[in-house]
């Protein structure tokens, strides 16, 4: 797994992770966020339902889709965190209100 | 953002910042455009951002992109960070989305300096939630301070993976294993070309003393490692493979791969440049003259999006392509581009010999590019299998593409990215068209996620 570096300097802002609120440095990813949280993975796939987690983190192997204030389908490493923000892991497809890419 | 330039350039790594900063100095109208929210491509990631402490973990390679964006911030280029582009045509337009409106641009001469990308390599296991890309542990490190924590296993081949293992130890991760997949006969292949590599020795004497700083740790690389497997249910938890002929099994949940870079040409094969396949580094890519003019003219392409040649050579190659701009537009004569581009040619020819030896010494085995097992996933979109590729092939799809629309494989969210290259190779390796013969996975716009609404944006205002 992976974990944070202690670091003060840095501002946070509060996101909402899967329903829980937690307090994240500003200017990371919402992957760096899932993966420093512990997270192991952050999706599952619609073919085989089988689990995925970020893999590139540069934003070109769509494998880190997540639920994004609403939104499925988003890549979580080029998704930079804001204050509020509402994230989830992806079920398949995720949502239907989510826009197709 | 105006609707049109004269030089609209695409990334901010040390290409676009360098060909940015030397064409703006003539007053021309130039842009550059790109998707992170500060300068530096991946490379220079988070250079203006990052805490003092761990910008000194990173090392001088890496604290030389400051003076490269401080050069481009004081110079008169406009900067739009945090726009994609996603589309790019032989008519020099781009559609760019910008805070989330999308939008149309033109321009007299482009500069595509899209950087690299990590060469995907199929193996069995790599989809598994655990099993991530160096590059990945990189810009996680470079732009986060997020590291393993229960311990990394670090396997492939490559410069970056010696860079990455040697930061980690500075930084007090456990590195469980590095494993080096370079097959041994790759040492006598790369050997006629190391003189020359000489000439550029700045790169082999730090790749000797992090390797000297890694054994001190007691960390040593296992070399000659094959037969690399990802395990777990669901998640990684372990990975076997085969060293001198011993299968060994190391617990893992963290497992970082590298097999070196590829030029990122979704934008160039979108454009409709050409391209062709360079055997020597293992991948596609658009075909340039010496000034980085693609076959669209007016089209041009810089750093390693133009074929890999490392981040120093980069600048001098984005230097190169702004003096061309600003040839290309009439601001400079043929005889002053020629004059001001000497020093750069000379630095970027100079930096260049390192590349054929690197380029031999860790090519990555065939075995690993093209003869995955039959069960071993792909296409990580559309979950296609090497096996199911190859049947494609003994039916008579002899091209990747044919392949593509075959199958579906490179048909997904990732537009092929992932699997182009494993599948030129598949291809090939099971009797279909060689792979310089074959055609790269055709790129369409939107080469990067577009919502309907957004496009929808695009109709209103050409309507108004
Ligand atoms: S981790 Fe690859 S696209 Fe996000």
């Amino acid at each position: 797994m992976f974990k944070q570096l202690a670091n003060d300097e840095i501002e946070t802002v509060t996101v909402i992770l899967n329903g829980q609120e937690i307090q994240v440095p500003k200017g990371t990813t919402v992957a760096a966020i899932a993966l420093s949280q512990g997270l192991r993975s952050t999706r599952t796939t619609p073919i085989s339902n089988t689990k995925r987690a970020p893999f590139c983190m540069m934003g070109v192997c769509y494998d880190c889709l997540m639920v994004i204030d609403g939104k499925a389908n988003q890549r979580a490493c080029v998704t930079y965190v804001e204050q509020g923000m509402q994230v989830e892991c992806q079920q398949g497809t995720g949502p239907s209100l989510g826009d197709a890419q | 953002m105006k609707n049109h330039y004269q030089f609209l350039i695409i990334g901010a790594g040390p290409a676009g910042l360098a060909a940015a900063a030397t064409a703006s100095k003539y007053g021309i109208s130039c842009a550059l455009l790109d998707e992170q929210p500060e300068p530096g491509g991946q490379i220079y990631r988070a250079i203006e951002s990052i805490p003092e402490q761990r910008e000194k973990l990173l090392g001088s390679e890496y604290q030389r992109g400051q003076a490269l964006v401080d050069e481009f911030r004081a110079s008169a280029a406009e900067y739009y960070p945090e726009t994609r582009v996603w589309s790019l045509n032989d008519q020099k337009e781009a559609g760019v989305l910008h805070h989330g409106k999308t939008k149309m641009i033109t321009a007299d001469q482009i500069l595509v300096a899209s950087g690299a990308m990590e060469r995907p390599v199929p193996f069995p296991g790599w989809t598994l939630p655990g099993v991530m890309q160096a590059g990945a542990g990189q810009i996680l490190f470079k732009s986060a301070g997020v590291v393993p924590s229960d311990g990394v296993v670090l396997a492939g081949s490559g410069p970056l993976l010696l860079l990455l293992a040697w930061q980690y130890l500075h930084i007090g991760v456990e590195i469980k294993a590095m494993l080096d997949i370079t097959p041994l006969s790759n040492y006598l292949t790369a050997l006629p070309k190391l003189p020359k590599a000489l000439l550029a020795h700045q790169y082999l004497t730090k790749g000797i003393a992090y390797q000297i700083d890694l054994k001190r740790a007691g960390i040593t690389t296992k070399i000659g490692v094959s037969d690399l497997r990802a395990e777990g249910d669901g998640e990684l938890q372990s990975i076997r493979f085969r060293h001198f002929g011993r299968e060994q099994l190391i617990k893992t949940d963290v497992l970082l791969t590298h097999f070196g870079v590829i030029p990122h040409i979704w934008l160039t094969q979108a454009a409709g440049c050409k391209h062709q396949w360079d055997k020597s580094q293992q991948c596609w890519r658009p075909e340039h003259d010496d000034w980085g003019n693609t076959s669209i003219e007016g089209v041009m392409v810089a750093g390693d999006g133009a074929g890999i040649h490392g981040a120093r050579s980069a600048e001098h190659a984005g230097r190169l392509v702004g003096l061309q701009a600003l040839f290309a537009l009439g601001v400079l004569t043929q005889a002053e581009r020629d004059s001001q581009a000497m020093e750069d040619r000379k630095w970027m020819n100079t930096d260049r010999r390192i590349r054929p030896f690197l380029e031999a010494y860790f090519a990555i085995p065939k075995k690993m590019l093209a003869t995955p097992d039959d069960d071993t996933i792909v296409c990580r979109c559309e979950e296609i299998t090497s096996g199911q590729i190859r049947k494609a092939v003994k039916e008579g799809h002899e091209d990747s593409n044919q392949v593509k629309y075959f199958t579906r494989c490179g048909m997904g969210a990732c537009q092929g990215r992932q699997c182009a290259n494993a599948v030129a190779h598949i291809v090939d390796d099971a009797g279909g068209q060689e792979i310089s013969a074959q055609s790269h996975y055709r790129g369409r716009p939107p080469v990067a996620p577009l919502a309907l609404g957004q496009l929808a944006d695009l109709y209103e205002e050409d309507a108004q």
